[in-house]
């Protein structure tokens, strides 16, 4: 794997850092007019999502990260792994409970992910920014009411638990973003 | 295709920097300092293995010769000093290879000048002076603050910054959540200061005042006089606003032998660390032997200067066109 200078630091660049595949998000170059420059930066650990600072001596180099980001679509679950396949090279890949994580529960067939894989490893699951799911159960609302205020916990066919509005019904599709968790509409199936 | 053509900065901060170039001109004009010019590209530049220069080639046949973009003006203005005239400033670039960030561009605008006759504290008060006149529109700083160095580094780490103790050092950046600096620095006393002053002082320096730090430890001199009443320091400060660092003096080594000598050492540091490699400046030590007057003098980053006045986050908000799309 290169090795990258300092000068090289910028963010998302990948990096290892005490043994850990790491992403830099943000570098600062801390000079003082008369002496040594450093490299002030800011480094999230991509194993434990853990965000540190660390500093450089300017003109240091460190170890690259062998951390690519690919587009594979989820297959199935098997119980103890999580199956994905690439599409255009039908490689498959799979990845356990601690790296898919949280991810697990927006996880649908056929849904498209980003795996990011080091040294050819699943490191982390990203699932699809918007899913569109089935809910499978939730307190029947009142009828008429379309406003939305205070809404009711539903559960969503991957196991999934998210605040929908009053109306919603089971059996409806709803999209949710999965960054935030929250509920965005009601999708129609065409 | 689209070419971000555009500068970085907005228009109104062409204005600012216009009237802050005019503001410095009137401060020296009342003053009867000369504005004066000297070249950018040289036959040599400063030794500093600290500073990276930027080399190119002149094409003056039959035999090319290397030219140098300056680090600083300061050996041509002393040799405009050593020749007679007078205190003098100058507004020019300077070019540091390698250097960009938040707080940098590797081409710059400097204002550099030099007092005759001044003793370093007449010198710390009129930059005091000029800097909270320029920043007064918008950053009205309170005080002007006098601090010495060894003072200050022992008043918020609890260290002495003279007397080095791996031990202590590492100690205190292991409690303040900086365990890579044992590592980083290892036996290096200089480089320790320097760690420990950019990451835990510096940034507490010049709230609401101008923050001057004087008597920098003689292992850090660069170009300032040995203090006569005390060997372990130099003549030199800085200038701090808001944590960012705006300027460095001296009061000016004239000592032609001891100029020789700190050039060698750095050349030779320079040849250790593989650097690329710079001559003395002949014509500057010519000009010492002939005899510099005494003065002081001082260089600030007109382009932080900018970012304070005018709240900026990065210099390229300052900047038409930083060095990505220059």
């Amino acid at each position: 794997m290169a090795t990258y200078s300092t000068s090289e630091f910028k963010g998302g660049l990948k990096i290892m850092l005490d043994a850990d595949p790491c992403a830099i998000i943000e570098n600062e170059f801390v000079k003082p007019g008369k002496g040594q420059a450093f490299n002030r930066v800011k480094i999230r650990n991509l194993k434990t999502g853990r965000v540190i600072e660390r500093t450089f001596k300017s003109g240091d180099s460190v170890e690259g990260a062998d951390v690519v980001d690919r587009e594979m679509s989820y297959m199935y679950s098997d119980g103890d792994y999580w199956h994905f396949m690439e599409s255009d090279t039908f490689e498959q890949y799979q990845a356990n409970a601690t790296i898919v994580g949280d991810s697990a529960k927006w996880l649908k067939e056929q849904a498209i992910c980003v795996l990011t894989l080091w040294n050819g490893e699943p490191l982390a699951v990203t699932p699809p920014k918007f899913v569109d799911l089935v809910i499978t159960e939730t307190d029947p609302g009142l009828k008429g009411d379309t406003s939305g205020g205070g809404g009711k916990p539903a559960t969503l066919e991957t196991g999934a638990v998210v605040r929908v509005p009053l109306f919603v019904q089971i059996d409806e599709l709803i999209r949710v973003d999965t960054r935030t968790g929250e509920y965005i509409s009601r999708v129609k199936e065409s | 295709m689209t070419v971000a053509w555009q500068p970085t900065c907005e228009i109104a901060q062409l204005q600012q920097r216009a009237r802050l170039l005019s503001d410095i001109r009137t401060f020296f004009a009342q003053r009867g300092v000369l504005e004066v010019e000297t070249p950018l590209l040289c036959h040599t530049t400063g030794t500093d293995p600290q500073l990276d220069f930027f080399a190119t080639d002149y094409r003056f046949l039959p035999q090319p010769q290397p030219l140098f973009l300056q680090t600083s003006p300061e050996f041509a203005m002393k040799r405009l000093l050593a020749a007679g005239s007078g205190s003098i400033y100058q507004i020019c670039k300077a070019f540091r290879n390698g250097e960009s960030g938040r707080f940098h561009n590797p081409e710059f605008t400097l204002l550099e000048w030099y007092r005759l006759g001044f003793e370093l504290p007449e010198l710390m008060a009129e930059v005091g002076e000029l800097i909270s006149t320029l920043l007064a529109p918008r950053l009205p700083l309170k005080k002007i603050t006098y601090h010495s160095y060894s003072a200050l580094f022992a008043q918020i780490t609890g260290l002495n910054p003279l007397v080095f103790s791996a031990l202590d050092y590492q100690t205190y950046t292991q409690n303040q959540g900086l365990a890579e600096a044992g590592q980083l620095c290892g036996e290096d006393h200089a480089l320790w200061l320097d760690f420990i002053f950019s990451h835990q002082i510096q940034p507490q320096l010049g709230v609401d005042a101008v923050c001057l730090v004087y008597d920098y430890p003689a292992f850090l001199p660069s170009l300032a006089r040995v203090k006569a009443t005390n060997p372990q320091v130099v003549e030199r400060f800085e200038v701090f606003v808001a944590g960012l660092e705006l300027g460095n003096g001296f009061f000016e080594l004239a000592d032609v032998a001891e100029q020789e000598r700190r050039f060698e050492a750095e050349i030779k540091e320079r040849q250790i660390k593989g650097l690329p490699v710079v001559k003395k400046d002949t014509y500057f030590l010519a000009a010492l032997e002939q005899g510099l007057p005494d003065c002081s003098g001082v260089a600030l980053g007109l382009d932080r200067l900018l970012m304070l006045l005018t709240e900026s986050n990065s210099i390229t908000d300052v900047l038409a066109f930083p060095v990505a799309i220059a």
